[in-house]
């Protein structure tokens, strides 16, 4: 008995009028946990009742308590009959559970009713006593913490990384069981949300076992999903990071930097780490402790095998053709290289010959000059190539196990790299579902890897034992640990799953970013305190993480390599392509831009096996070809890097959509993109000749509007181009800048486009003709906006602390049946765009303004219906002050760049004189800046002239009366893991909460689009009230897991889930002095090297 | 088309309104309509947003103030609620402009019983004044439940209103003008008071609550122990206790809304002033020594003073009656105001008149009613200032 659940009902307000002839209610309240149910005494006719119940005390198994949900129901008294149900609240009191957390759960909780929606509001106290409990083989996992958050939670420090946990549970859908004909929705919506709750709860107590077992206390990146499998069942699984924390309580704020803007703080992570990776080497490489912790069992390949009839034949060793190596039904390894969509087919056929150079041999060998530019159309010529059967493939990745050792020289590094690999290669899933890192913990990134099966669903027959599930993610992340080896990395972060369900077909996804690790986070004993670390350490170079982590002499991929722009001493590839947010020490010109990839293919329709197989071929060209489009967006804002890559693809009954969105910048390591050029084939025609021209002014239009947009001006570097196939029809700016290039004191800078490999577009390609369709259809942003959709905009620091959090669903009807995919796709655009545009507009009184963590979901509910659903924050910044500071902070960061970089960089002076140069520090900044006030005030101007008040109506507000103070505390949500101005003190727990919404009065409601608002406008109310009654006053990674919408015209009847989580939080507003005080600090910029912040 | 939008929502964590679109939203527009004024705003060229974006953001707005409406109706439940999160000076904007109403459309309910039978005159009131049938209906259902709520309620009336709506002072006062109207069912209608305006009659229910009330007892006994005010203010308050012996605060002050009835009772007692020849003489004199080469008009006041004289104290002297109590405002115009004008008198001119006119039946030997005869004729005096223009 080891814990005491204690419950007390305080008052009830605003309670509906449920006795028609008093316009009054007879309430009382049944709270229940359990099979222990507790009743209030009646309060009779009130809407306003007090109840100032005593406390209602449940002694509980601390299993019980991770599991179940405390249920409280408000019920009106009826004499005669039975009682009518008011409705109800679920209180996860896992958030008591950790003595961290929070202490007691007290406030006004929206009463819920599956049918009515929000019905008044009840007054709870809740308190849990919980004793200690040493047995060994305990089944519960109190006090692991649990954070939705992607980086390290603010106010802790991070011992040890232990790595990935997962697990799922699985159980029959109350929905499809015989009873449910039988029952009234109300009661089939509440077994669900009961169920849905109880295993979340289970999931949860599983993970922590987990964790627990891995000698952790925390699990950071806590990503819940659910499964609607319909017939065959309910899935609710999860993954996350498995980490010891320790809370930084009463920390000197000199050491501790106030979080005060997320420049700042992500730059100085509070992590107790050494971030360099270059001097930890001397430091013996404990072996993890919990390297041999076991997943279940049913985890082990033999299983696999056994489970894999169940998957029918969806993976066909014939594989359909398609695009090189990422082909195979099942597997997609998108490496993110350019490649992938310039480069002939024909170096695919050779590139797994050559054997792996051993260790030693790349740190020797010159660099060999990049891979002739390849001018060819490539779309065309993919079609027909050869591809491999998986098994070579899978073979050819295996090779490049190791392979890359030794390729950056030097026997620390080799060293470093044993280390780490074998400390990584031990676990089963090196896998990371952080995107967050602090500085040095990243050493290399490789690029994206993912990895998709098709799945037939079957029953689940035996709830406890959901090997079949398990067997498949298995698979998955077996395959996407060999992508990551083939990348000659050992780790992948940024790792996430999700699936996409029709019928009984199943696309499970799984993506991540291949990278190399420093391996001290992942030890125990070697790790200092934080404040001791922080003055001695060099800073890592900025760039690291940008230098290949495979051996170049044996590329997994064909892609062009330069020397590092940064560092000139390594390897950089010239696109990178990444699912993390952007690492605090990258060097970022200009602003990034959100781009996004998408696509629709029609698939005719089909049962079972023939539908799984023609999904599974439809796949890798979907694939291929939003990576295409990804790469033009790319180049057409000359951006070379994308981070936070996110590739949906959803599945429908006779349609796939493809919607891949990241967020684009210009990596000053890398080397600057080269434009698009457009190429027709048949040049024979004078018209057309005339169509081809205009189409590539647009398009170089299109580039150099955008370079003035994000302030992406890179400079040529003429010595590394090797031909320029393209011949230069284009206008050129010039403009004269100083930089250190070569010792050259004056060069040439090329506005236009970069004059290097052209990226080139045949227009005789049905398919380049969307291309650029969709290229140019992509609205600029209306000024004054920027967007992305990673947790920071690089280039924007002066966040002020004006934000509004939004969720936006729409829903298409395609009414044509006839639609081509071309149609289809334009379609899918114009509603991406368009929705878009309308958040722009509805935010406009917030410029200037960025959208981050913008995030698309689509999915296909029904045939003809495309849902798309969007979650993101409008954050306000202060232009004005930034610009300020960053000249004030200019020359102190360049002094610390040359005092610092001195000592240990070969090239101190054209370091430090290169990092400022290419700063959009020029007056196009301050031009830029005065148009976007000068229309936002006008727009003011405008809005305030375009409102007709009546004469008689323009009365005077002035001489109002104070209101009556509020009940309710504003909490405020956000889907990133901080607040700007604000310093996040206490994590309160985790927010994990599932609602179902029906309603057979649709029309009375206000239609579809009525309902959903009322119902997602009660999903944040309830968010804010259990974040509230838990003392927060915040939501910080907030997200909409899912929303399943669900309607019946006809019958005037429509249904939704909806399933959102978030970790609540108590923060505080910087103070006003520490602010002026961290003000040089808070603004200084990312784009130059961490070096700079990690002794400041 | 290709496709429909089937379904399109927008909801933020803060509740987004814009002002312009939420008075479009009260005006009853449709929302096309209302995107059609929009689009001649020039909101569009500024965001390069198309008539969809307009259509999507009109709608959402739209959709967001029906789902307040519920809460407005009830602004204290707008503090208290968790549905929306709206800012506290969003909610003083949102209720304040539901509350507010059209003087065109309440110079055509004022007055009259806010009944269903009206409710049903409101399409003729929406044709005439050109006011949407939905604001129509939002107007007179707002005055209809203030006037519910405070009815039953005890205390001051603006003070009440305002409690219970969250209404600025102003708007307070009008809508304390807008049920004492209803309440006592004063013709405002009478095409011979179309020149008033609904602040007229406002100004003159301001007068008439804070002194012909049983209420306004109550308040000067507050303002006599506050301020030590004049004798005449003493012995309003002697004679109020002698006629009310147990009526002190507790009961006195649900009758904001009620004429004092005592009060009404001894205007009969200024009959005097009318009927007793002397009195009128000496008070005529009295009058004209005063006002002789002071006017223009003064041969016409002369001339008319008995006429006028006899007008007011005959309304006053008619006031126990309910229906006369109704048509007090059209008898002032009748028999005072029209004479007044169509005698070419200035507002200075009237004001003049009233006030000797006040004044000198003090000074009257024989006239014991000073008390009755202030009250009465501080408030017919300012009403009448108030409402003597063209």
């Amino acid at each position: 008995m080891p814990g005491k659940l204690k419950a007390k009902i305080v008052a009830g307000r605003h309670l509906p009028v449920m006795d028609r002839a008093s316009d009054l209610t007879d309430a009382f309240v049944e709270v229940k946990f359990g099979n222990t149910t507790f009743k209030t005494d009646v309060c009779p006719k009130s809407l306003n009742p007090q109840w100032n119940s005593e406390w209602f005390k449940f002694e509980v198994d601390d299993e019980d308590l991770q599991d179940e949900p405390l249920q409280i129901t408000v019920l009106d008294h009826d004499t005669y009959s039975a009682n009518d149900a008011i409705g109800k609240v679920y209180i996860d009191i896992d958030p008591l559970l950790s003595c961290e957390a929070a202490t007691v759960i007290s406030g006004w909780f929206p009463i819920y009713d599956t049918i009515h929606g929000i019905r008044g509001e009840i007054n709870v106290l809740v308190k849990v006593d919980l004793f200690n409990d040493l047995n060994r083989f305990r089944q519960s996992s109190c006090g692991v913490k649990f954070f939705c958050t992607t980086s390290i939670p603010k106010c802790y420090r991070v011992v040890m990384v232990h790595g990935f946990v997962e697990e799922l549970v699985v159980n029959e859908d109350p929905e499809y069981q015989w009873i449910d004909r039988i029952r009234t929705p109300r009661a089939s919506n509440e077994a669900r949300q009961r169920l849905i709750s109880l295993m979340s709860g289970e999931l949860q107590r599983k993970i922590g076992l987990k964790v627990l077992e891995m000698g952790g206390n925390a699990v950071l990146g806590y990503l819940q999903c659910f499964d609607l499998e319909g017939e065959s069942g309910l899935v609710v699984r999860a993954i996350g990071t498995a980490c010891t924390l320790d809370k930084l309580s009463s920390l000197p704020t000199a050491v501790l930097p106030a979080c005060n803007s997320p420049s700042r703080e992500m730059k100085e992570p509070p992590f107790s780490e050494d971030p360099n990776p270059n001097i930890h080497s001397s430091g013996p490489s404990t072996p993890l402790k919990n390297q041999t912790y076991s997943f279940s069992p049913s985890k082990s390949y033999s299983r696999q095998s056994s489970s894999s009839d169940t998957d029918l034949s969806l993976t066909p060793k014939t594989a359909a053709g398609a695009a090189s190596w990422r082909v195979g039904p099942r597997v997609s390894l998108c490496p993110s290289f350019p490649a992938l969509s310039s480069e002939p087919l024909s170096i695919p056929n050779t590139f797994y010959l050559p054997l792996r150079p051993r260790a030693g041999h790349g740190s020797a060998t010159p660099p060999p000059p990049p891979p002739p530019v390849s001018a060819q159309s490539n779309s065309t010529m993919l079609r027909k190539s050869v591809s491999f059967s998986e098994d070579l493939l899978l073979a050819a990745f295996g090779m490049g196990s190791g392979g890359s050792a030794g390729k950056d020289g030097g026997p620390l590094k080799t060293l470093l790299r044993q280390q780490t690999q074998s400390a990584l290669e031990q676990r089963e899933f090196p896998f990371f579902t952080l995107t967050c890192f602090p500085p040095g913990f990243l050493i290399h990134v490789g690029g994206v890897v993912s990895a998709r099966s098709v799945k037939l669903l079957d029953r689940i027959h035996n709830p406890d034992e959901p090997e079949t599930r398990d067997a498949w993610w298995e698979e998955i992340r077996q395959e996407i640990k060999s992508h990551a080896k083939a990348l000659g990395c050992h780790a992948v972060v940024g790792y996430s799953e999700s699936t996409s369900i029709c019928e009984e077909v199943c696309i499970l996804s799984a993506s991540g970013t291949a990278a190399i690790l420093n391996p001290k986070f992942m030890q125990e004993g070697c790790l200092d305190s934080y404040s001791e670390h922080r003055l001695e350490d060099p800073a890592p170079p900025s760039c690291g993480f940008c230098h290949i982590p495979y051996d170049e002499l044996n590329m997994p991929f064909p892609a062009h390599l330069t020397y590092c722009y940064n560092c000139r001493r390594q390897k950089v590839p010239d696109v990178l392509f990444t699912t993390i947010d952007l690492p605090v020490e990258a060097t970022v010109m200009g602003k990034g831009s959100l781009i996004q990839a998408r696509l629709c293919r029609l698939k005719k329709k089909a049962q079972g096996e023939v539908n799984a197989t023609a999904i599974s071929n439809l796949l890798p060209f979907m694939e291929y070809e939003l990576h295409t489009q990804l790469m033009n967006k790319l180049k057409l804002r000359s951006m070379n890097a994308l981070f936070g890559l996110r590739v949906q693809i959803s599945v429908g009954e006779n349609m796939l959509v493809g919607l891949a969105s990241a967020t684009g910048v210009y990596l000053m390591a890398l080397p600057a993109p080269g434009g698009i050029q457009i190429a027709g084939k048949t040049p024979s025609d004078i018209t057309y000749e005339q169509h081809i021209s205009n189409m590539q002014k647009k398009i170089n239009d299109t580039i150099s509007k955008n370079k003035d947009l994000y302030e992406v001006h890179p400079q040529e570097i003429i010595e590394e181009v090797i031909g320029s196939p393209i011949p230069e029809s284009r206008q050129r700016s010039r403009l004269f800048r100083s930089h250190s290039e070569s010792s050259d004191e004056v060069s040439e800078l090329d506005l236009s486009h970069g004059k290097k490999d052209a990226f080139v577009l045949e227009i005789d390609d049905t398919d380049a003709v969307e291309d650029i369709h969709s290229l140019l259809t992509d609205a600029p942003m209306p000024s004054g906006f920027y967007s992305c959709n990673t947790e920071i905009m690089p280039g924007i620091y002066n966040w002020t602390s004006s934000l509004q959090m939004f969720t936006s669903v729409r829903v298409f009807r395609l009414n044509n049946v006839n639609l081509t995919n071309q149609g289809l796709n334009k379609i899918f655009n114009d509603l991406c765009e368009n929705l878009l545009k309308s958040l722009y507009f509805k935010l406009r009184s917030m410029v200037p303004c960025c959208l981050c963590h913008l995030n698309f979901a689509v999915a296909v509910p029904e045939e003809e219906l495309i849902q798309v659903a969007v979650t993101a924050v409008a954050m306000t910044f202060d232009k004005e002050q930034a610009q300020e500071n960053f000249k004030a902070n200019m020359e102190k960061a360049i002094m610390k760049v040359i005092s610092e970089n001195e000592e240990q960089l070969q090239f101190p002076l054209e370091l430090c004189t290169e990092t400022p140069a290419p700063q959009p520090f020029s007056p196009s900044k301050g031009t830029g800046h005065q148009d976007g006030g000068g229309i936002h005030t006008s727009a003011r101007a405008s809005q305030e002239k375009g409102s007709p008040l009546p004469e008689g109506r323009s009365r005077s507000l002035r001489c109002m009366r104070p209101f009556p103070s509020s009940t309710v505390s504003v909490v405020k949500m956000t889907p990133l893991s901080f607040l700007p101005g604000t310093r996040i003190i206490k994590y309160l727990g985790i927010i994990n909460m599932f609602f179902i919404r029906e309603t057979t009065s649709l029309r009375e409601e206000g239609g579809v689009s009525g309902f959903l608002h009322c119902f997602i406008a009660e999903v944040f109310a309830m968010v804010r009230a259990h974040v509230a009654a838990l003392g927060g006053n915040a939501v910080v990674s907030y997200s909409m897991k899912e929303c399943v919408f669900m309607e019946n015209p006809n019958k005037n009847q429509a249904q939704c889930l909806i399933n959102v989580s978030g970790d609540a939080v108590i923060f505080v507003r910087e103070s006003e002095a520490e602010a002026t005080a961290a003000a040089p600090q808070t603004s200084s910029m990312q784009n130059l090297s961490g070096a700079a912040e990690a002794n400041a | 088309m290709d496709m429909s939008v089937e379904l399109d929502v927008f909801v933020g964590n803060t509740t987004i309104m814009d002002e312009e679109v939420y008075q479009f939203w009260l005006d009853g527009y449709t929302v096309n309509d209302a995107v059609k004024v929009r689009m001649e705003g020039g909101v569009l060229e500024e965001y390069e947003a198309s008539t969809d974006v307009l259509l999507s953001d009109t709608m959402d707005q739209f959709r967001t103030f029906q789902m307040c409406e519920r809460l407005l109706h009830t602004p204290a439940k707008l503090a208290n609620q968790l549905l929306f999160q709206i800012p506290p000076h969003r909610q003083t904007m949102l209720i304040e402009r539901y509350y507010a109403f059209d003087n065109a459309f309440v110079r055509e309910v004022l007055g009259k019983k806010l009944s269903k039978g009206t409710k049903k005159d409101l399409d003729d009131i929406s044709a005439k004044t050109g006011i949407t049938l939905k604001s129509c209906r939002r107007q007179f259902d707002n005055f209809k439940r203030v006037f519910k709520v405070v009815e039953e309620l005890k205390g001051p009336l603006v003070e009440n209103i305002q409690q219970h709506f969250l209404l600025s002072d102003k708007l307070a006062r009008d809508y304390a003008a807008i049920v004492f109207f209803a309440n006592n069912r004063f013709e405002t209608g009478k095409r011979k008071l179309q020149f008033l305006s609904f602040q007229d009659f406002a100004f003159c229910a301001g007068q008439l609550i804070s002194n012909w009330t049983v209420g306004a007892v109550g308040k000067m006994q507050q303002l006599e122990r506050d301020t030590e005010s004049g004798a005449v203010r003493q012995l309003l308050n002697k004679q109020a206790k002698e006629k009310h012996p147990i009526c002190t605060n507790n009961m006195v002050e649900d009758m904001d809304v009620d004429l004092d009835k005592e009060f009404l009772q001894d205007l009969k007692d200024l009959k005097i002033l009318i009927n007793d020849k002397d009195l009128l003489d000496q008070h005529k004199s009295l009058v004209c020594t005063a006002l002789r080469g002071k006017t223009k008009v003064f041969n016409e006041m002369e001339a008319n003073f008995k006429t006028l004289s006899r007008a007011l104290v005959n309304i006053a002297a008619k006031l126990t009656n309910t229906k006369d109590v109704r048509d007090l405002f059209i008898d002032l115009v009748e028999k005072f105001i029209e004479p007044c004008r169509s005698d070419r008198w200035t507002s200075a001119d009237v004001r003049l008149f009233l006030t000797y006119y006040t004044n000198s039946a003090r000074t009257l030997d024989t006239f014991r009613h000073q008390v009755t005869w202030d009250r009465y004729m501080d408030v017919i005096k300012s009403c009448i200032l108030k409402m003597y223009h063209d």
